[in-house]
């Protein structure tokens, strides 16, 4: 087989890592802003199930927690009369999600705690609920400063898909495994296969940077 | 069985019981490759630092390729590529030393880093005072840049470290037994992944809090202003 043989079925499994990244990286979004303002929360329920959430996927290992869910989830299911069998797609979607969400909220929450307290105090000067000063004052101004962080972070998710590959899902280095134990050219697959995963990953650094010129247009306006 | 103990399947606590000697030789695994890949990205890192702050761009710019290239890609792939290209060019690796150079060269491109932030947050005027006091460029190295530089490299170092330990699983791929591939084997044998794996998940909890409850331990007493010199 000729290397450009290989390109095809890589490109097959490339999408199933665009896919992985997108999906995992909104869930994770979702759950960094969740936990990154449930654990400023008064309430502490709240602000306990969102330490409890970080701490636990933060410090335990992501194969650790996809194997859980993959393996070790559909037993505690079963034990519990409920079935809890994941198809791989969503045990890795799931497991990258609460992973990247764990360390995201951290960086949210950092965000939010450097926005001046003059802004809140002004903010309840001028009559704001806590939502609203939450929502309208607070967040708008701290996602620029989670930006760079996020950059890296997503880098991060798209790097840590093809762990997915280990729970038989096929995605890229699924594929390139699998044309490598058929043709055994290990040489010329990884390198494909690793200039696949940097050309992602600039094309993931620049959508980031876009997103964050985007999201800190109100600065250069001089508002 | 597995490295001489039999698992007591006759009740979940028995087993837990039964196989914490297992998971715990696992995990003494998983500590040395991480020990090792740790010890690995101090060296590369440090000496990627000093080639990306090199004069000559015909150095500088190659080595910041380079790091780009090893933190864009996934470590899984780099390890795979590590054990299975190398042997075509005759270097055959035990798969826990290819393991631990993997976890090395990729942590190698984040560590330059703290070593190139650190040594640049040594302000210029130390470097002037150094120069009006006739100190040698080594001297003023050793004696004014690493002493002051130190401080904000080590705890940056060591949640690095925490970060190896939970990459280290990775290295199941290549028949490395650390604590998760062990785990796997015990729950692949007894059909009950359930408790196994999510007694390696308290591990890797209680081994992660200790870790970094000793880097801050360590940040709190490295003096902030730079080590005093005698």
């Amino acid at each position: 087989m000729h290397w450009t043989d290989y390109i095809a079925p890589l490109m097959e499994g490339a999408w199933v890592t665009v896919q992985l990244t997108l999906y995992s990286t909104v869930l994770g979004t979702v759950l960094a802003f969740a936990a990154g303002i449930g654990k400023l929360s008064p309430n502490w329920i709240i602000k306990g199930v969102s330490v409890a959430y970080i701490e636990v996927f933060r410090g335990t290992s992501l194969l650790v927690q996809l194997f859980w869910l993959y393996f070790a989830l559909p037993l505690a299911g079963a034990a519990i009369g409920i079935d809890l069998r994941l198809p791989p797609v969503i045990a890795g979607v799931l497991a990258l999600g609460l992973n990247i969400g764990a360390y995201g909220a951290e960086v949210v929450r950092g965000a939010i705690q450097a926005v001046h307290n003059d802004q809140h105090e002004a903010a309840r000067a001028l009559n704001f609920s806590a939502r609203q000063t939450l929502f309208n004052i607070t967040i708008p101004q701290a996602i620029p400063e989670m930006m760079p962080s996020f950059g890296n972070l997503a880098v991060q998710n798209l790097k840590d898909t093809a762990l997915v590959s280990l729970i038989s899902l096929g995605d890229l280095t699924f594929r390139a495994e699998q044309i490598r134990n058929f043709t055994q050219d290990s040489t010329t697959i990884y390198s494909m296969l690793l200039f696949t995963y940097f050309g992602m990953a600039l094309v993931v650094t620049a959508a980031m940077r876009l997103l964050e010129r985007y999201v800190t247009r109100w600065r250069t306006v001089g508002g | 069985m597995l490295f001489g103990y039999a698992w007591d399947l006759s009740s979940p606590l028995a087993f837990a019981i039964s196989i914490m000697p297992i998971l715990l030789t696992g995990m003494w695994v998983t500590i040395q490759a991480a020990v090792l890949g740790f010890f690995v990205a101090l060296v590369l890192g440090l000496v990627f630092a000093i080639l990306k702050s090199a004069p000559s761009r015909w150095i500088s710019w190659p080595a910041t390729l380079i790091t780009e290239f090893i933190r864009d890609t996934p470590l899984l792939v780099q390890l795979f590529f590590l054990y299975y290209v190398l042997p075509e060019y005759g270097i055959v690796l035990p798969a826990f030393m290819t393991g631990a150079l993997a976890l090395g060269i990729q942590y190698s491109a984040y560590t330059s880093e703290v070593y190139r932030a650190g040594l640049e947050a040594v302000p210029k005027d130390q470097h002037e005072a150094a120069r009006a006091l006739n100190l040698t460029a080594a001297r003023t190295f050793t004696h004014i840049v690493v002493p002051q530089a130190v401080p904000r490299i080590v705890p940056a170092m060591g949640n690095y470290l925490v970060s190896i330990m939970k990459d280290v699983p990775v290295l199941s791929v290549v028949t490395v037994l650390e604590m998760l591939n062990v785990a796997k084997i015990v729950g692949d044998r007894t059909f009950s992944y359930l408790i196994p794996l999510s007694l390696v998940g308290g591990l890797y909890l209680i081994m992660t809090l200790v870790a970094s409850s000793g880097v801050r331990l360590l940040d709190a007493w490295l003096p902030k202003q730079g080590i005093p010199l005698k």
